[in-house]
Order: C-alpha cells, then sequence, then structure tokens
C-alpha cells in the first residue's frame, strides 16, 4: 500500500508540471480569458501529457505479461521482437496498400508483432528450462535478425525514415491532440490485463498447475499475448519504442510486493505512467527549450535504476 | 474409482508406459512405487490429464479425462505435480488461495477465505501466510504447495512426490495427515513415493511399476514382499514386520 500511494501522490504534481512545461510558455491565470492558451493546452500540452501516462502504464504492464508468458524476469517487448515485429507489420502494408486508412496500418502492426512474439514463444519452448539467461538471449538474437530484416527492406524501398521513426527512441514531441487515439487501444488493452490478472499470475506457477486447476493455459497464454501484441503496435505506431519500462518497473514492484497480479497490476501501471512522464520532463527541461527523446533519458535512468535493483542489499 | 483401460504413453521411440491397466480405489490411499523411470509420474500425469493421453482410457469416477471439460475435473481431482519450481513471487497465502481457483473463478467468497485458513493451519504455515515463497526453506516450500492442492478441496488427490524435501517429522506429519483425510473424510489418494516404508506403513493399496508395466498390485502385505521387491528394484533385501504393516529393511 506504501508504494502505490506515493506513486499515486506523485502523479499528480507530475501531471501538472507537465501541462505547464513546453517551449511555449503558459500562464496557468490566464487560461480563462486567453483562447491561445487554452488551445496551447488542450491541443499539444494535454495530449501530450495523456499520452506519456499511457505509454508508461501500458508498456509497464506489458512488461509483466510478458514475463509471466515466459515465466522469465528479463524480457520486456522491446527486446524479445515484438516491437521490430509491429514495425515489420507496418512497412510491408506501407509497402502494398500505402494508402490504407490508420485501422489498417494498426492491425497489421498488431498482427505481425502477435506473430513475432509467438514466434519468439515458440523458440523459448526448445530451450533448456533451468536456463535462465538464455531466454532473454534468445531473444535479443532474435529481434536483432528481425531488425535486420526490417532494415533491409526499408533500405531497398527508401523507407529508411518511416523505420527510424518506429524503431528509434520514442519520443513525444509530436503528440497533438487527435495523434494519439491509438493509445487509448493500449490502454484498453491495459484493462483487459487487469481483467484477467489472476489467470495470468497463474500462468507464472506453470502449466501443470494452470491445467490442474481447471484452466487451459493456451488459452490465457493467447490472452498475454493479445495484450503484448496491441500495446506494443500501438506504442510503436505513435511514438515509437521507449525502452526499459515494460523491465524495470515490473521488477521493481515485483521486488516490494510479489507477484500477484490483481493487487500489483494497478500500481505497475502508476509506476510506468510515472517513470515515463518525469522521464519526457526531464527531457524537456535538460536543454530547454530544446527536447531530449524520452527514450534516451530513459535508457540513462532505467540503466541506472536496474544496476541499483541488481545491487541493492537483500532484505533479511 | 480411477479406471486404467490399456494405457499406453512413448516419447518418440522410448515406450514409458505399455498397455497398463488398473483400477484405483476410491476411499483409500494408493501408492505408487517404482525404480526411477518406471512410469509412475507420467502414470500419475496421465490420470491428471497434465499430459495428452495417446493410447487407452482414464475415466475419473466415471468422468474420461480426455473428454470431460477441464474445470469440472479440477473440482473432482487436484494435482501436485512434481515441477514446484516457480518464478514468480507469491506470498504463501496467496498462493494457497490460488487453489480455490476451480471453486470461485476469480471472485472467491468468504467461504473461500475461510478454506484457505483451513489449508494454511492444517500444514501448519499460518505463521508463514505473509511470507514470499522464494524466502522459504524447500521443504517449507512443499508444504506450501500440498497446501494449497488440499485448499482445492476435491474428492481426489493425486502427488507427484509430495515428500520431496521433506524433513523425517514433516514427511510423517504429512503421511499422517493424508491418512486422516483418507479415513476421516472419505477422500482419495494417490501419490508416487520412492521411499516403500511410507507405502508400507500408511497406503492401503500399492501399484507396483517397472520398465512402463505393472508388475504388481494390492495391499502393503501382499505387494511388499522380497521375491516382488527384487524383481522391481533389481536388488535383494529383508522384509520385517512393524506393528502389523511390513517394514523393508532396503538399507542395509
Amino acid at each position: 500500500m506504501r508504494v502505490s500511494s506515493w506513486v499515486l501522490l506523485a502523479l499528480a504534481p507530475l501531471s501538472l508540471a507537465s501541462l505547464m512545461t513546453g517551449a511555449a510558455s503558459l500562464d496557468p491565470s490566464s487560461l480563462g480569458a486567453d483562447p491561445r492558451a487554452w488551445m496551447l493546452l488542450m491541443e499539444s500540452r494535454l495530449p501530450r501529457t495523456l499520452a506519456v501516462l499511457l505509454t508508461g502504464a501500458a508498456l509497464a504492464v506489458a512488461g509483466v505479461v510478458m514475463q509471466q508468458l515466459v515465466r522469465n524476469r528479463f524480457v520486456e517487448p522491446g527486446t524479445i521482437g515484438t516491437a521490430e515485429s509491429a514495425a515489420i507489420g507496418l512497412l510491408a502494408i506501407t509497402l502494398i496498400a500505402p494508402a490504407s486508412p490508420v485501422w489498417v496500418k494498426m492491425l497489421a502492426a498488431s498482427l505481425a508483432a502477435m506473430a513475432g512474439t509467438a514466434l519468439f514463444l515458440a523458440l523459448i519452448r526448445r530451450l533448456p528450462p533451468r536456463e535462465v539467461l538464455l531466454v532473454p538471449l534468445v531473444g535479443l538474437i532474435l529481434s536483432g535478425v528481425l531488425q535486420s530484416a526490417a532494415t533491409f527492406v526499408a533500405w531497398q524501398t527508401d523507407l529508411m525514415q518511416y523505420l527510424g521513426i518506429w524503431l528509434m527512441t520514442g519520443e513525444f514531441s509530436g503528440v497533438v491532440a487527435g495523434r494519439y487515439a491509438l493509445l487509448w487501444i493500449a490502454g484498453a488493452a491495459t484493462c483487459l490485463a487487469w481483467v484477467a490478472a489472476d489467470r495470468l499470475a497463474l500462468l507464472g506457477l506453470g502449466e501443470q498447475t494452470v491445467t490442474g486447476l481447471g484452466l487451459n493455459p493456451v488459452a490465457v497464454m493467447r490472452l498475454g499475448l493479445l495484450v503484448v501484441a496491441l500495446v506494443t503496435a500501438m506504442v510503436v505506431v505513435t511514438v515509437g519504442m521507449v525502452p526499459f519500462v515494460g523491465l524495470v518497473v515490473p521488477n521493481v514492484v515485483a521486488r516490494l510486493m510479489g507477484d500477484n497480479l490483481r493487487a500489483t497490476l494497478p500500481v505497475v501501471a502508476a509506476v510506468g505512467a510515472a517513470l515515463v512522464l518525469a522521464c519526457d520532463l526531464l527531457g524537456r527541461l535538460i536543454r530547454y527549450p530544446y527536447e531530449l527523446p524520452v527514450g534516451t533519458v530513459l535508457g540513462v535512468l532505467g540503466s541506472l535504476l536496474f544496476l541499483w535493483l541488481l545491487w541493492r542489499p537483500q532484505r533479511a | 474409482m480411477i479406471e486404467i483401460e490399456a494405457v499406453s504413453h512413448r516419447i518418440g521411440q522410448v515406450t514409458i508406459l505399455d498397455h497398463v491397466g488398473t483400477r484405483l480405489p476410491r476411499g483409500a490411499m494408493t501408492a505408487l512405487i517404482g525404480p526411477n523411470g518406471a512410469g509412475k509420474s507420467t502414470l500419475l500425469n496421465l490420470v491428471a490429464r497434465l499430459l495428452p493421453l495417446q493410447e487407452g482410457r482414464i475415466a475419473v469416477e466415471g468422468l474420461d479425462v480426455t473428454r470431460t471439460p477441464s474445470r469440472a475435473l479440477a473440482l473432482r481431482m487436484a494435482v501436485l505435480g512434481q515441477d514446484t519450481a516457480i518464478g514468480s513471487r507469491l506470498r504463501v497465502r496467496e498462493l494457497v488461495g490460488f487453489g480455490r481457483w476451480p471453486h470461485h473463478q476469480g471472485r472467491p467468497d468468504p467461504a473461500d477465505a475461510a478454506a484457505v485458513l483451513a489449508a494454511l493451519d492444517a500444514f501448519g504455515l499460518t505463521p508463514l501466510g505473509a511470507r514470499f515463497l522464494d524466502e522459504l526453506s524447500g521443504g517449507q516450500r512443499q508444504r506450501a504447495f500440498v497446501a494449497m492442492t488440499f485448499a482445492q478441496a476435491t474428492d481426489w488427490l493425486l502427488l507427484d512426490e509430495p515428500l520431496n524435501n521433506l524433513d523425517m517429522a514433516h514427511a510423517r506429519a504429512l503421511m499422517a495427515r493424508l491418512h486422516s483425510l483418507v479415513r476421516e473424510e472419505g477422500k482419495s489418494v494417490v501419490l508416487v513415493v520412492h521411499e516403500v516404508n511410507y507405502a508400507a506403513a500408511w497406503a492401503d493399496h500399492i501399484v507396483a511399476l517397472r520398465d512402463g508395466r505393472i508388475v504388481a498390485e494390492g495391499p502393503p502385505a501382499e505387494v511388499l514382499t522380497p521375491a516382488i521387491l527384487c524383481d522391481i528394484y533389481g536388488m535383494e533385501m529383508a522384509v520385517t514386520e512393524h506393528a502389523g504393516r511390513p517394514l523393508v529393511l532396503h538399507h542395509i
């Protein structure tokens, strides 16, 4: 409880700061009188803040779900090829039917993300179960292979710039009203994970136990796959991949609160949202009025957090 | 009653079970014994529908395990598998609480909470309820898993080597507990044990396997004879009697 209340306490001032921070100055007292200030708030600051919160929460939850699916703590959708698969889906639909509407592109990205993640799951089934570190390694190799394939195709077809937007460090400076609607789908997928929280938590106990309790492990895995793929695809399409959130946040929360997802998923979502928002704010402030991509800030902060996690003295 | 008819199981070219057929009695404790690789766990996992049935037929209380919905089976039999190495960081009471899943499907009511408390109490885990599993000793963790199976409150309990990691005191306490479940609550227990003397002391019925076949079955006094034991384990051992039950001197 302590953790969750701290994070909730931090979210409010962070969100307020995010609404007030940007290249153009915003005077809260003039909001009622100045239509331009109002427009700045509603068209840029609020959408950006919401987009950051949704992305952080969804990526953190997708990280938890991914870790339950493979029963391994060292993976997240960004390190096992899910993001690269989504980008390949986007690339394919851009080449085949460039004029297709957004929902078709989104569908293509989601389906490809699902296929890529399913491929990863199929691969790691063949690994010896005790080799914990082989799982993330295979993920890194798979994502490397997928990324090279995407790069090759993009290079040949002159689409490297698109690929860069999707897979390079994600950033939120381009988010304005009406251009982040897809993230609400990621948010919905996060809610789906919460509805299925008990089932996903059970998955962590292994397929035998799940079967013994009368659940179909394959059905639960499909559901988890859907959540991971939807979240990743929507984030990749809208802001590009944001690293580390799905890895660090679930690990920190599991250390403090355990893996009873019914209780921890809301905390995971809140911590993820707060972390990405704090990093986005930092990125906006470090070289004000210029911006650093949130992905870069997270890369630095996230790795520090992870090192702290590894070296922190264990409680007796 | 669990009916097993002409069950065979192969992994690649290797035959694990070869036309096994038997009936496991209701309201009794049945022990599956045999050397490593005899097929005990495979047989138990097939009954528990944790492995797909390749050949033959298995029915639990008349319910065919391949056709009955998994949830209906989960209300009839609880299973403790051998793979209890879990990655999740759960508290003991959360783990035991998951044993109630077939009853509440995610919406526990006060009866479920009471069953969890009773299961924790029955296995001396009440003081450990709030501890994380990865902070427990192997034996404590094993007891937590048995308690989870117990919380499922089914007529049948299938336990694959439940004595793993348990010290003598806890092993005996668990066997006594299972025995009283059978005697006083009319439950049926099937377990895989390695130490034949636990089977000798507590089981009502023994099924002995070797190389994927049933070599002998019946009450302990009939199965645990020097001749049969030598046939199963391939070594000579004396059998004496203690308190009216066979005692196998396999360690000297």
